[in-house]
């Protein structure tokens, strides 16, 4: 799938003209963008301005009022569940999980789309939830049942299962809302190395504009349903922005190795 | 996956085992050596079945008239006309068609259960078994031909009851994309009252049918003959086929419907054929057993609460505890006030009030859905 889009030339993900309303409330307007093969997108902007709903668009759980979504150059409106499901994997943002079910077995059902309806898991999909588990530190707690782990090892499993989908196109709600800074950074730069060595696409809406900066190739701001800004980092956090869409004075201030923004509050210096 | 396995947890030769190794190497295999053993208690409870009754015959002679139906089989010379009678007309259908009814409340509780992700979920709860009772009953007081096209009208005027109640239940009990258990369960207890109301009604103003709708409502397999377990089977055997082949897509459900879909599954889909067969084979059971509570609760429960949540195991295992349960609740109905006979559906809910209300105690302590 992965050469085929390639091949096509094809980005892996393109959002064009995206309206999505609940009701009479507007969550997206008009919202473009596009997600070559092999990068990191960061998607950023204050609670609210429709970073959720985009991601529900894209993976077939909200259906648009206006506008289209291709996923590897296919026109996702017109795929099944399950041909969406073997493209894009979702890690949603706080998902309800059966607390009765183990940890393994959680993992494993990002191995449904795979499977037939009569089909039980095999050696394979074992393989593929092992290597998931093992790449974001959850494999020791495989037999583990849900309800008694951590909110920041419930969500290090649903990246595991999401990375058990073997999809091309990763879709992350706020991945690293509940882990600690150790497990944010491990989360992230995986990603990356996902994006690089298996020329995965990654996009992830990320609340803490720092860590989006050091590792997201690209960012997008979403502000009011719209996109207001899309470019790298350096470009796109910039003081006068920031002050605007969130209503925040902060500091833009050079990572002393990378060059990145690094954002601080204004403090209260009188 | 070249990258995941470079990374730097991997850098061992081999990938650490987790601390439960066995829970691991356990997935995916169906337990049979548990499957087994609970068919051959089924087995054992039949047999109890076929044995106990107000006419002592021997074992032995059980035995022999039983396998004289095989073909080319002839041991049973020596043994008495009646007891033929009592053994093969009598009991050993009254036998089955209460295994088979508890099989069928069993699934359709456990499958309630997965779809409504409702611990609390089961046919008689939620109205769909009243709701079958009142078809059934209006079938009979209006003497409606009770064949149609060689079909049975009265399975099809219980499903048509067991219908209205789950749509009207599900869409009253329905807040947003959530299924509150509360909710659910007054919605049912309603329901069903009302669904008991006008069956009761229409019961007594009806005198001539009175028996009949006594028997759909209290629930009792003493009537039973081979053509109930036999006609019963058509609606009871693809529900279980279709819901046991979902046994692992219910799992899926047992996430939110959302999470279902980004995974490739339709949940509406899902849902409405799930509850459509196990309405169905719901409606099959109340037309010929009538209306037996608590079996679609206490047993998926007991199931779950010794060997888990996953359905793969909680249906089949649900199927078969189900049928030993209603077996057994059987032979205590026609034993323990000899020589006049308790309904079953009352020995099923003395031995489940105490359960469903130890549930109640334990889901305020924390919910193991």
């Amino acid at each position: 799938m992965r050469a085929l889009a390639e091949e096509r030339g094809a980005a892996a993900l393109d959002v064009r003209g995206l309206t999505v309303a609940y009701g009479a409330r507007v969550a997206l307007r008009e919202v473009s963008l596009s997600l070559p093969v092999g990068e990191l997108l960061g998607l950023v902007g204050p609670n609210g301005s429709g970073k959720t709903t985009l991601i529900r668009a894209v993976s077939g759980v909200v259906a648009p009022q206006a506008g289209g979504v291709s996923l590897d150059g296919d026109d996702a409106l017109r795929l099944s569940p399950k041909e969406v499901a073997l493209r894009v994997a979702v890690v949603p943002q706080n998902p309800h999980l059966p607390p009765a079910f183990t940890a393994l077995e959680l993992v494993l059902m990002g191995r449904t789309p795979h499977l037939k309806l009569l089909q039980g898991e095999g050696q394979a999909d074992l393989r593929a939830a092992r290597d998931a588990m093992l790449a974001t530190d959850t494999w020791e707690l495989a037999g583990r049942r849900i309800g008694e782990l951590s909110g920041g090892e419930r969500q290090r499993l649903l990246v595991a299962r999401a990375l058990a989908q073997e999809t091309p196109l990763l879709l992350l709600d706020e991945p690293t809302a509940h882990l600690d800074v150790g497990h944010q950074a491990a989360t992230l730069r995986l990603m990356a190395r996902l994006c690089r060595s298996e020329g995965k696409a990654v996009l992830a809406a990320v609340h803490d504009l720092t860590l989006a900066a050091q590792f997201c190739h690209r960012l997008v701001m979403l502000h009011q349903g719209r996109v207001i800004a899309d470019g790298a980092p350096g470009s796109v956090l910039t003081r006068e922005r920031l002050r605007q869409v969130y209503g925040a004075s902060l500091h833009v201030l050079s990572h002393p190795v990378t060059g990145r923004p690094v954002l601080a509050p204004d403090g209260d210096a009188q | 996956m070249n990258v995941l396995r470079r990374s730097p947890a991997l850098d061992a030769a081999e990938p650490p085992a987790p601390p439960e190794a066995g829970a691991v190497a356990a997935l995916g295999r169906f337990p049979w050596p548990r499957f087994l053993l609970a068919t051959m208690a089924l087995l054992g409870a039949v047999t109890l079945g076929v044995a106990v009754g107000p006419a002592s015959i021997p074992l032995d002679a059980t035995a022999r008239i039983v396998l004289s139906r095989l073909p080319g089989v002839e041991m049973a010379e020596s043994v008495p006309l009646l007891w033929r009678d009592i053994i093969w007309e009598v009991r050993l259908p009254r036998v089955l068609l209460a295994g088979l009814t508890g099989a069928v409340l069993a699934m359709a509780g456990a499958t309630y259960q997965g779809v409504f992700r409702n611990p609390l979920a089961d046919p008689y709860l939620i109205g769909v078994a009243t709701g079958a009772a009142l078809g059934a009953t209006i079938v009979i007081v209006t003497e409606a031909p009770h064949s149609w096209h060689g079909l049975s009208v009265l399975p099809m005027a219980a499903f048509a009851g067991a219908v209205v109640s789950v749509v009207v239940v599900y869409s009253v009990a329905r807040v947003g994309n959530t299924l509150p258990a509360t909710t659910l369960i007054l919605a049912g207890v309603a329901v069903a009252s009302l669904s008991t109301g006008v069956t009761t009604f229409l019961m007594l103003r009806d005198t001539t049918h009175t028996l009949s709708v006594f028997a759909v409502v209290l629930g009792s397999f003493n009537t039973a003959s081979w053509g109930e377990v036999i006609w019963t089977l058509p609606y009871v055997v693809p529900a279980a086929v279709v819901i046991l082949a979902h046994g692992r897509i219910l799992n899926v459900l047992s996430l939110d419907e959302e999470q279902a879909r980004q995974l490739g599954i339709d949940p509406e889909r899902v849902k409405l054929l799930l509850l459509g067969v196990a309405s169905l084979a719901t409606a099959a059971a109340v037309a010929v057993a009538g209306t037996i509570g608590f079996v679609g609760l206490i047993v998926p429960h007991a199931v779950r609460l010794i060997w888990g949540s996953d359905n793969r195991q909680l249906l089949p295992m649900s199927i078969l505890f189900g049928a030993i349960f209603l077996i057994l609740a059987d032979i205590a109905a026609r034993t323990v006030d000899q020589p006049s006979e308790v309904p079953v559906g009352i020995i099923t809910a003395v031995c489940g009030v105490p359960f469903f209300l130890y549930l109640l105690r334990r889901a305020r302590v924390g919910s193991f859905w």
